[in-house]
């Protein structure tokens, strides 16, 4: 029951949260920003609307959006939400999850190609490339995590008395875990310093030239799968950053979703502090995170007796 | 130097004094003067008695001018000077003459010629427009081509850029332009006087006082009009104000192209106030309507002084301050620091004007070279940075942010509230000919005008900056990431209108 409840709730705080990201952003800028509930507002209006199809394009292009979505809330039915049990798990059940975000991104990637626009096969390119270079990070992480654990799921993983967190037996290592795993979330979603989601400018988008095509409640589709993949990766790093497991799981899960929006400020604050990296920065500012995560595995391999 | 008549800016000639050179000559005289670092101000044709002639202006520290009759095909001088390329396919265009020998001969604006002739470049002008272009293209199996706009996702002008890529490296962007073509020349030869300026104001709307004062100062020289001081302190402080304004405008959107969001929206706002400030001097937030041959519309009042002078000293610390913020970011400078490198030896080759120019160490400034109104008794602007790059540009304008609110400080005090005579009807010198430079905010703004026998405007010409730094955009990106177009273009901020007239 309430890992039904937790579920429910994130997916419909989810739309809310980046907008805590657009209002710190605007804070910073001495704006108002658009409401808290603008996303909400946004969806609704293009659900309304109908969905304009090139006639160079074929069904691939109109299942880009729905696999996309799908395999974001997937993410979420297999995460251990707010400490609750998550609605699904099996052993090794976090290979499936990364394997078919690559899916939804597959497809996502697909749909570019299909439109045969130029911009959007340069987009699909980048984005390639870049979430191949994220991909390593989050193997890296898995392993390390087994490692630790000796197991491959998610609740195994933030569940019992040996769950992953700072406050736990390796904190200190979990660090520079969480670094690495925050620059793969600002990688993967698109977000300043790798991709900047506000430009209007094609050239040097990554993902947002991707969907340019998309209209209606295709565009909806894909918005909203943006959101889950966000709230998974914040939930992620909030299930490591928090070390305290309350009694009360109505506490519980206002302390989750507490820190989830404090990353999602965090993201603000970024955004709000650093400019765009130059495009061939990105890798290496990506092979980062691998290198921490990578670092942290030969620590605990105690290769000095 | 024998071949050329020298002139000073606004002095009017006449038409019998400028040199009618031989087109051998002609073309040597030019070609010499270029080859000594001579750049072009003008170089159009016109058609006189049914006979198309050639005129050049040129500028080294001082003003040159020429001319030519010239025949249905030229040997063309871009083959031997760059700076002619644009000038050249101009012509071809306007009055069907073939420049033989061209390396890129292929329309400007996509228009038919004056003449009514036949077309020099084989275009039919009964097609659409856009795509119908050959254009420069690399082969190879790994390179790409790029197509952007014309229409763009901003809200910005139409324009056409053609990337040659492999990947992300840029090896060559040919821009295509001409979408805005008005017919702003003709239109001047053809209305009444009484229309002139506002059709000079609108040439390119964030250039109007530049162009307009350009105008004025050509029709009041062979009208015989004079200026008063308190117009002159106006006019200087109106066209510095839009200086102010675009620069400040450009660098909150230089820093925003690179999703650094804080200096954009504080530099968007302090442009407004700009732009306030020039409404209390003209009454128009865009400075339509001020400036008018004799003089000025509007007085410079003692309330005007004191609401400008307390807010330029209100703006002028958050100004720095928001200066600070961009210029001393490292992920900014990051972006900044060597991208989209023009050389100077390229900035000289193509005759680059403006900050654009100035960024790449080339030190021409009309201002100084050729001063107007009220520029002889002020001080020039040094720029510290000049290695071409986008830095180089933003850290020029903002330099030069700083010298024109000094310039405005000075000329606040000594205004004068005797208003200008402008007369509704002129009379201008008959056979005559004059050049107007001025410094607009982009660079060197250029009209000509050639009267003919009774004193009708035969010929008028018109030169924004763009038509020189276009290029400098197209070099800048030369191995170049494509996904830092945005960033040079904006560092240029070029005029699309102004281009195509």
């Amino acid at each position: 029951m309430e890992s039904v409840l937790a579920f429910c709730a994130a997916v419909l705080i989810a739309p809310m949260l980046p907008a805590v990201i657009q209002k710190v952003k605007a804070l910073f800028a001495g704006k108002q920003g658009p409401p808290l509930l603008i996303n909400y507002y946004t969806v609704i209006k293009l659900f309304r609307k109908g969905s304009v199809y090139s006639t160079s394009t074929s069904f691939v292009f109109q299942l880009g959006p729905v696999v996309g979505c799908c395999t974001s809330l997937m993410m979420l039915l297999f995460f251990p939400l707010a400490g609750t049990a998550p609605l699904f798990s099996f052993h090794g059940d976090v290979f499936m999850l990364f394997y078919l975000m690559g899916l939804g991104r597959f497809f996502t990637i697909l749909a570019a190609l299909d439109t045969a626009s130029p911009f959007e096969g340069m987009g699909a390119a980048r984005e390639a490339f870049f979430s191949t270079l994220a991909e390593g990070t989050i193997f890296a992480i898995l392993i390390l995590f087994f490692r630790f654990s000796g197991s491959l799921s998610f609740q195994e993983f933030f569940t019992g008395t040996n769950a992953m967190n700072i406050g736990g037996e390796h904190g200190a290592l979990l660090l520079l875990v969480i670094i690495a795993l925050y620059i793969v979330m600002l990688t993967e979603n698109s977000r300043v310093p790798v991709d900047d989601p506000a430009t209007h400018l094609e050239l040097t988008m990554i993902h947002e030239v991707m969907i340019l095509d998309h209209s209606g409640p295709d565009l909806a589709l894909i918005e909203l799968g943006a959101w889950f993949k966000l709230l998974f990766y914040s939930a992620f790093l909030s299930q490591i950053l928090n070390p305290l497991q309350l009694a009360d799981p109505l506490m519980n899960g206002l302390l989750f979703f507490g820190i989830v929006t404090l990353i999602y400020m965090s993201v603000g604050v970024v955004e709000s502090i650093t400019a765009r990296f130059r495009m061939n920065l990105v890798p290496k500012f990506i092979l980062t995170s691998f290198a921490l995560v990578f670092f942290v595995i030969i620590l605990t391999m105690e290769l000095i007796q | 130097m024998d071949n050329f008549l020298q002139v000073q800016n606004n002095q009017r000639v006449a038409r019998a004094d400028i040199p009618d050179l031989p087109f051998e000559v002609f073309r040597e005289a030019l070609l010499s003067l270029a080859h000594q670092g001579g750049q072009v101000v003008q170089f159009f044709a016109y058609e006189d008695r049914g006979q198309n002639r050639l005129l050049a202006v040129m500028r080294t520290d001082k003003l040159y001018v020429t001319g030519c009759e010239v025949a249905e095909t030229y040997l063309s001088l871009t083959a031997d000077s760059t700076k002619f390329h644009l000038f050249e396919r101009e012509i071809g265009e306007q009055y069907g003459i073939q420049a033989e020998g061209h390396p890129w001969w292929k329309m400007v604006r996509y228009h038919p010629n004056y003449a009514g002739g036949t077309d020099v470049f084989e275009n039919d002008y009964q097609q659409e427009i856009p795509g119908n272009y050959p254009y420069f293209t690399v082969e190879g199996k790994t390179v790409h081509e790029v197509a952007v706009g014309p229409v763009h996702a901003g809200i910005i002008e139409p324009g056409h850029f053609r990337f040659q890529c492999l990947g992300e490296r840029v090896f060559h962007l040919e821009i295509q332009l001409g979408y805005q073509h008005r017919g702003v020349e003709r239109l001047f030869q053809t209305v009444s006087a009484n229309r002139l300026p506002i059709i000079a104001e609108t040439i390119a709307g964030d250039t109007t006082i530049g162009h307009s004062l350009c105008q004025s100062q050509a029709i009041e020289s062979l009208a015989g009009l004079t200026v008063n001081k308190g117009a002159k302190v106006v006019r200087t402080i109106a066209l510095e104000l839009e200086r102010i304004a675009n620069h400040i405008g450009d660098l909150g959107a230089l820093s925003l192209d690179v999703a650094f969001n804080p200096p954009a929206a504080y530099f968007g706002r302090i442009r407004g106030e700009y732009l306030n400030l020039t409404q209390i001097l003209g009454g128009n937030r865009f400075g339509r309507g001020l400036v008018r041959p004799g003089g000025v519309t509007q007085i410079l009042g003692e309330e005007q002084e004191q609401l400008i002078s307390a807010k330029l000293a209100e703006l002028t610390p958050e100004v720095e301050h928001v200066n600070d913020l961009i210029f001393s970011s490292p992920t900014v400078l990051a972006r900044f620091d060597q991208t989209g490198t023009v050389s100077h030896a390229d900035a000289e080759a193509i005759g680059l004007v403006g900050y654009a120019g100035r960024a790449c160490g080339l030190s021409y400034d009309a201002r100084v070279a050729f001063p107007t109104e009220c520029y002889a008794d002020l001080p020039r602007n040094k720029n510290e940075r000049t290695d071409g790059d986008v830095c180089s540009r933003g850290t020029v304008r903002r330099e030069e942010i700083r010298h024109s609110t000094q310039m405005i400080n000075t000329l606040l005090p000594k205004r004068q509230e005797e208003p200008s005579v402008l007369p509704q009807e002129w009379q201008l010198a008959p056979d005559s000919f004059v050049v107007s430079i001025n410094e607009a905010w982009r660079g060197e703004v250029s009209h000509c005008i050639l009267t003919d026998a009774a004193g009708k405007i035969q010929r008028y010409k018109v030169k924004d900056p763009s038509f020189h730094n276009w290029t400098g955009l197209a070099l800048s990106l030369r191995d170049e990431g494509i996904s830092d177009f945005p960033l040079c273009n904006k560092s240029f901020n070029l005029s699309y209108c102004g281009f195509d007239l």
